[in-house]
């Protein structure tokens, strides 16, 4: 909301201060101002200049040679304004003067336009006369001036007066946010009363005193609510003798200033209203209304309707209507309609100020498709009382600006209207919750002051109408926190029971993820939570697979966003691709997200959201160095035992080949592999690329951070190697968890150097070899114990198709 | 037998003197020194030396022994550092040669705000919790006193999955989580994932990260959560940090607040990161609602209590002047590795 200064001082005439300390008091206080303009901004010596002789240039057609008397001297200025004649008073910036703009309206430089006096082909000018856009408004703010031209002043102006100030510019536009709560504070009224409480001063509210000529206002119109839960009150009046003409300068200027174009007296005087008093108002040409009578009722489904600005507009039985004996005139609180509007013959005029239901407005804005001004307020949900007082303004603001006559009367259908809500008033428990020590008498004095009142009997506040924020205590500690001010509550750390901070168990596994694939080469990164339908088939899921049974979105950003992810693989594929689209060379991303499994669609309960450790890499490394990874990740977690990885992983996205499920005492916990080639290049991805998944909620049963020191061997070690020809299909996983099961307890250990598969070996075979390491804990092995072991390695072996090499 | 002695020292000393290499002063010490050298010869020759001189000229012959010896050894030595000494000169390397890097992968600058965040908060007690992602309507809106026709949940901002399950746009839902389960006090932190329905752009995401903090206990003021505050803005911004409390509105806290920093970059003399003036908004708190304390079954006579919430992506934008938010789900490499 934007409003001049100057309008705020109207009704706070003592309030006096810079616009930086207005703009800070006022934010501390919760009215946020979020910028201020001075509107003389780089407007610098210009008075009001009257043009005595002009004669024409000597030596150039197009201009002309003014003599100007600007009060106590005369100036001769030259000019190639085709508009001004001798004896028209205009705006003249001095020589060393400034102004805001060039006079073709375009945006105006930072430092404003320095005038000097000089020649113009050869002949002295000692200032300018200037054009509105030269100081920075516009023929919109100001429509009375030329739309070529120089500003020209009415006749009464005062030669040398300030010419600033006579346009109004002496002002400052301050734009404020407003929080949803406070709807009275859309309004200038509300922030003038704000302001008045801020700075200590009085707020004089303008009296509605409407000069009425007459008639009854019933004789002209009924109103008729056929749905009050929509409508709780409707003001009518009636004006006659309308005379449609130019609103006042000052209502212009007020206007102008909070962004609202002039348009016309009556135009102007509903806008003022809903400005000052934060009431939509509505003005239909009363010749247009058949039947005497207005009828509130909902719209039928299917209706279509005209509004004002010539649209047609889809209604249904949620959207009330303004509506007439015959016909609909309006949407109520939306927009009029084009049947009733206001032209420029209008005799009679009906005003409309109504309280409407304001979510209903806000859903009716949204289904119609049209959010005006006047919704916009509506939706917040009005003060019934405020609907009398904007009206009876306006009819008052009809006499004043000599628009009109106003008709006795108002015709005023409501539902009750609720009493003045009461609060108790405790001020031990404010200062309690506050952490304060504010007296009594500075609480009731900051009531007072919001026009809240006390009643001493009931130790109770009573709370005006237009404070629809104000409910409960909590609400009234608030008012006495801002008005004694948020920068004087005192700062205190919350005393009582210590309590242990500390990351959850599964954080700190996230955490350790974190650790090892940094440590590992992995930087992270982060994707969406929701993707496109269109994944699935990207990554070669098949049809009816359960991993295509995701949440969807019911009003998503687009269908690209529209499913919840099952599997975080395609944010990290999408991320491989931008890097290696941009050619970034050796890339390994990481990603900590959930996953969204459903457990029946549509969905009835929360799903089961699968945090996910997910690694990706292309360039230097291949699948056994993604293993190690997956594997450095298991040992920072104390979970010492063997990994098993099962080549039968039956991931369609990963090369057939090279996937591997990864099972840890017989469950699974995830998978790895090589990026399936289809895949890549669905992705745009050009190189091998690698991935692995980790189910972070089945790893946590296996993770611990406990360690137990085991003890360093004190007896010496045997080594013993061993090389075999095995047929291919043999996993060299399956040998060691042989060589492990046999090996016994005194087997410490089993490490493969060196599997070989070619013209050497035996078709269909290769070769392997390992390196075992035995040890007791108690004693030196001797070599029987040693041969014993290996005699049930090697049967072992023999049994999984294995062939000793010598 | 003296003179030969004398002679054999002589011999050897010369050696050892003109000696250029470790293997010339080995010949020397085999030569004389050795099992066949001079010197054990005249050991050896002891048995024609009369009985009564054979212990002085034994003893002659060990002094003259451990003489070179002495003189062997030294030499010896000298000739091992200079050799030490010229080998360490070839071996020269230049020191301004590219380094070998481990190439360690980096932390999101997300993380490395909330990092920042939960060291603070973890240093005063506080837990840091979950909650989940999509939600029920009543943990979002309702029991935070939002009801159903609230602005603020309004469709166009919040992701529905169908009228009563959405995607959470604020981690303050995770307040009413642990508000239900009845264990007091609470001292909380919950960060987390979050998603409104704003087009992707410079400075909006459809999903980000919130850290949503909650302390509930008896006597808990709106002094505690302005002090609170302002601790945590001097250990994340700096000791010099001033900070602004400005009147607010939100529906689950009363009185509600919204705060500034001092601009952490100029000082607040004013520059582009707080567009002149001097102040950058940083988060949004209040006491808690008593009306949200009764909903999840606290009673509010008995416990008050503050929250507060924090964008991280806010802070990580600023505290590390990242002008476009989209670099941040974009995860290219030349990005995450300045952090």
């Amino acid at each position: 909301m934007n409003t001049a200064l100057s309008w705020i001082k109207a009704y706070v005439p003592e309030l006096s201060c810079t616009d930086q300390e207005y703009c800070d008091a006022m934010t501390l206080t919760g009215t946020k101002v979020e910028g201020f303009e001075r509107l003389d901004k780089n407007l610098e010596k210009i008075v009001v200049g009257q043009i005595e002789k002009i004669e024409r240039h000597p030596d150039a057609d197009k201009l002309i040679v003014c003599q100007v008397n600007i009060g106590k001297e005369v100036i001769q200025i030259v000019t190639g304004a085709p508009n001004v004649k001798e004896g028209d008073k205009v705006p003249v910036v001095l020589d060393g003067g400034k102004v805001a703009g060039g006079h073709d309206g375009g945006p105006l430089p930072e430092g404003g336009i320095p005038i000097k006096a000089g020649k113009l082909r050869g002949v002295p000018s000692n200032g300018m006369m200037c054009s509105i856009e030269e100081l920075g408004s516009g023929r919109e703010m100001y429509p009375e001036a030329p739309e070529n031209g120089i500003y020209i002043f009415e006749e009464d102006a005062p030669v040398g007066a300030d010419a600033v100030e006579l346009l109004g510019l002496r002002d400052t536009v301050f734009e404020y946010e407003i929080t949803s709560n406070r709807v009275d504070c859309y309004s200038v009224l509300g922030i003038a009363r704000e302001a008045a409480v801020t700075f200590g001063k009085t707020f004089i509210p303008p009296v509605e005193e409407v000069k009425e000529s007459g008639g009854n206002a019933a004789d002209y119109i009924s109103v008729e609510v056929e749905d009050p839960d929509l409508c709780s009150r409707y003001c009518a009046r009636i004006c006659t003798n309308i005379k449609i003409g130019p609103s006042p300068k000052w209502m212009q200027r007020r206007l102008a200033a909070s962004g609202i174009r002039p348009i016309n007296n009556l135009v102007d005087i509903t806008n003022y209203v809903m400005e000052e008093y934060g009431q939509p108002m509505h003005a239909y040409d009363y010749d247009t209304i058949a039947g005497k009578k207005i009828i509130v009722r909902r719209a039928k489904d299917g209706d279509v309707f005209t509004t004002l600005d010539g649209q047609e507009r889809k209604l249904d039985s949620e959207v009330l209507m303004i509506c007439d004996a015959e016909k609909e005139v309006g949407i109520a609180g939306i927009m009029g309609g084009e049947n009733s509007m206001i032209t420029g013959d209008v005799k009679t005029v009906l005003f409309e100020a109504a309280t409407f239901n304001g979510p209903n407005i806000r859903k009716s804005a949204k289904r119609v498709g049209l959010r005006t001004d006047a919704s916009g307020i509506f939706e917040k949900g009005l003060d019934p009382y405020n609907a009398q007082a904007a009206i009876n303004r306006a009819c008052q603001l009809i006499v004043e600006l000599g628009c009109g006559e106003v008709v006795s009367g108002m015709v005023d259908v409501k539902e009750p209207l609720k009493e003045k809500r009461r609060i108790s008033f405790n001020p031990e428990q404010i200062n309690r919750l506050l952490g304060t020590d504010v007296s009594e008498e500075q609480m009731l004095a900051i009531f007072a002051a919001e026009e809240i009142a006390f009643d001493k009997e009931t130790k109770e506040l009573v709370i005006p109408t237009f404070r629809q924020d104000l409910v409960g205590e909590a609400d009234i500690a608030e008012e006495v926190a801002r008005f004694y001010g948020y920068d004087k509550i005192p700062t205190t750390l919350p005393s009582g029971e210590a309590t242990t901070g500390k990351l959850s168990f599964k954080l700190r596994i996230e955490q350790k993820a974190r650790e090892v694939a940094e440590f590992c080469g992995f930087s992270q990164g982060m994707c969406y939570s929701f993707e496109s339908p269109k994944v699935f088939d990207k990554l070669l899921i098949p049809e009816g697979d359960a991993l295509r049974n995701a949440i969807t979105i019911s009003n998503p950003l687009g269908e690209d966003f529209s499913i919840m992810r099952t599997l975080p693989l395609n944010g990290m594929l999408i991320s491989l691709a931008t890097n290696y689209n941009r050619r970034n060379k050796d890339v390994r991303l990481y990603e900590l997200g959930n996953i969204y499994m459903p457990e029946s669609l549509p969905l009835t309960k929360l799903p089961d959201e699968r945090m996910q450790f997910t690694l990706g890499m292309y360039g230097e490394g291949d699948f056994f160095s993604m293993k190690g990874v997956v594997e450095e990740f298991f040992d920072s977690l104390g979970m010492t035992k063997r990994a098993e990885y099962d080549p039968k992983a039956g991931k369609p996205f990963l090369h057939p080949g090279r996937q591997a499920a990864i099972r840890y005492e017989g469950k699974l916990l995830g998978y790895l592999g090589e990026v399936h080639p289809q895949v890549l290049d669905n992705y745009d991805i050009g190189t091998k690329a690698y991935v692995a998944v980790l189910e972070i909620p089945e790893v946590l049963p296996f993770a611990t951070f406990d360690r137990k020191y085991e003890g360093i061997a004190k007896y010496p070690a045997v080594t013993r190697d061993i090389s075999m020809t095995v047929p291919k299909e043999v996993l060299v996983g399956q040998l060691e968890a042989m060589i492990g099961q046999r090996g016994g307890k005194i087997l410490e250990d089993c490490q493969l150097f060196d599997v070989y598969e070619g013209s050497q070996v035996k078709e269909g075979c290769k070769s392997v070899a390992f390196s075992l390491t035995f040890r007791a804990k108690d004693k030196t092995l001797e070599e029987n114990d040693i041969t014993g072991a290996m005699k049930k390695i090697l049967n072992g072996l023999e049994q999984l198709g294995a062939e000793l090499r010598q | 037998m003296k003179e030969k002695l004398e002679q054999i020292k002589a011999k050897a000393l010369a050696q050892i003197e003109s000696s250029e290499a470790l293997e010339k002063l080995n010949d020397v010490r085999v030569n004389i020194l050795g099992k066949k050298g001079e010197l054990t010869a005249v050991l050896k020759s002891m048995k024609d030396v009369a009985p009564q001189d054979r212990p002085k000229v034994g003893q002659m012959v060990n002094e003259t022994r451990a003489e070179i010896e002495k003189v062997l050894e030294a030499a010896v030595k000298k000739m091992e550092t200079a050799a030490r000494e010229a080998k360490m000169k070839a071996e020269v390397i230049d020191v301004t040669l590219p380094a070998k890097k481990n190439n360690v992968g980096h932390k999101h600058p997300n993380t490395l705000a909330l990092e920042e965040v939960e060291r603070i908060f973890i240093g005063m007690g506080y837990e840091v919790v979950e909650g989940p992602e999509i939600d029920k309507d009543y943990y979002v809106f309702e029991a935070l006193n939002i009801p159903a026709d609230h602005p603020a949940k309004d469709e166009q901002d919040t992701f529905y999955i169908n009228g009563d399950i959405l995607l959470r746009t604020q981690t303050s839902s995770v307040q009413v989580h642990e508000m239900e389960k009845g264990k007091l006090p609470i001292r909380m932190i919950a960060p987390g994932r979050v998603f409104r329905s704003d087009e992707v752009d410079a400075t909006h995401s459809p999903s980000f990260h919130q850290i949503e903090g909650l302390v509930i206990d008896k006597n808990i003021t709106f002094a505690d959560l302005k002090g609170t505050l302002a601790e945590f803005a001097k250990e994340l911004f700096g000791e010099d940090t001033k900070v602004k409390f400005r009147p607010h509105h939100f529906p689950f806290t009363e009185p509600s607040a919204e705060v500034d920093v001092s601009c952490f970059k100029c000082g607040g003399s004013g520059c582009r990161f707080c567009k002149g003036s001097g102040w950058i908004e940083i988060l949004g708190c209040g006491m808690v609602h008593p009306h949200v304390l009764e909903m999840s079954g606290i009673d509010p006579k008995e416990y008050t209590g503050f929250a507060f919430g924090v964008g991280l992506e806010r802070i990580a934008l600023l505290k590390y002047e990242i002008d476009d938010m989209r670099l941040l789900y974009e995860n290219d490499i030349r990005f995450l590795k300045q952090f």
